[in-house]
């Protein structure tokens, strides 16, 4: 049975709302939406699509950096701040506090934590882009059904 | 970036109101090595009516900019920038290493405001 476009439109308000409200997204992310507009209508999804490429290559390669003997912590620590950036300019806001979270382990060689910090990190990536992916399939779904939203 | 998106939008206006009038469009010249932070700057200044020019290195900006050294530059500067925008911490040349080079470099584009962007916070790692 398929919804009628009010009710995904009602949908999306309310998964949209819980992203922000539980700190997924924060307002960098509607500063994207404000730069979409029908010369660009696909502006955040390809943003946002880019970013999650950036991310699975740079969380492989802080996973390869734990596994070297000795671990690269300057490294890591570099790829952390990194992330921090993209996530920041995507308004990935809990995945930019888990990289904010390294640098005292990177500073220490902690290992161990370098390794909890990574296992949140991929944990918060996931549930993002499983969030990010439900979005814009209601959006997709209501522009197929006719409907639009802001 | 987000708080950079709206002290630009402010200053730009005032920028915007100090040139000459009828002037031409403002050619801004912004450098990132991230593909994602490229593509919204770039999407930010368009829809404020700048003409951009992005490129993902301070290699790639000198070359741009006619300043690389290389054989070719006749001396005459054709790329007219306005406006030069770069993030901080890039792997090769930092941000601020870019700024000394073209501030160095070339007489003409030693006029050129160039803003430094950087998501560090700690002040004692921007190195300078």
């Amino acid at each position: 049975m398929t919804m009628d476009v009010n009710q995904l439109q009602a949908k999306l308000c309310e998964h949209q709302s819980a992203m922000f409200h539980q700190g997924f997204l924060d307002d960098q992310f509607s500063q994207l939406q404000k730069l979409q507009d029908e010369s660009t209508p696909d502006f955040v999804l390809e943003v946002v699509t880019m970013f999650f490429d950036d991310s699975e290559s740079i969380l492989k390669n802080m996973a390869r950096c734990l596994e070297q003997v000795p671990a690269d912590f300057k490294q890591i620590d570099a790829y952390a701040h990194q992330y921090k950036g993209s996530s920041a300019s995507v308004g990935a806001a809990r995945v930019k506090n888990v990289c904010a979270t390294f640098r005292p382990f990177c500073e220490t060689k902690n290992l161990d934590g370098c390794m909890r910090c990574l296992q949140q990190l991929q944990q918060e990536y996931s549930l993002l882009k499983n969030g990010l992916q439900y979005l814009f399939r209601l959006q997709k779904d209501i522009k197929a059904g006719g409907g639009s939203f802001s | 970036m987000a708080i950079t998106g709206e002290i630009f939008r402010q200053n730009l206006t005032e920028f915007l109101e100090e040139s000459p009038s009828g002037s031409p469009e403002l050619h801004v010249l912004a450098v990132d090595d991230s593909l994602v932070d490229r593509k919204v700057i770039e999407r930010l200044l368009k829809i404020s009516s700048c003409k951009v020019t992005v490129v993902e290195s301070g290699t790639r900006a000198l070359q741009y900019l006619g300043l690389d050294g290389e054989a070719g530059s006749l001396g005459f500067d054709s790329v007219k920038v306005n406006l030069i925008m770069t993030d901080y911490s890039m792997p090769g040349m930092t941000g601020y290493e870019l700024l000394k080079k073209i501030k160095q470099e070339s007489s003409v584009f030693r006029e050129i405001p160039v803003v430094i962007m950087s998501s560090e916070n700690v002040l004692t790692r921007i190195d300078r």
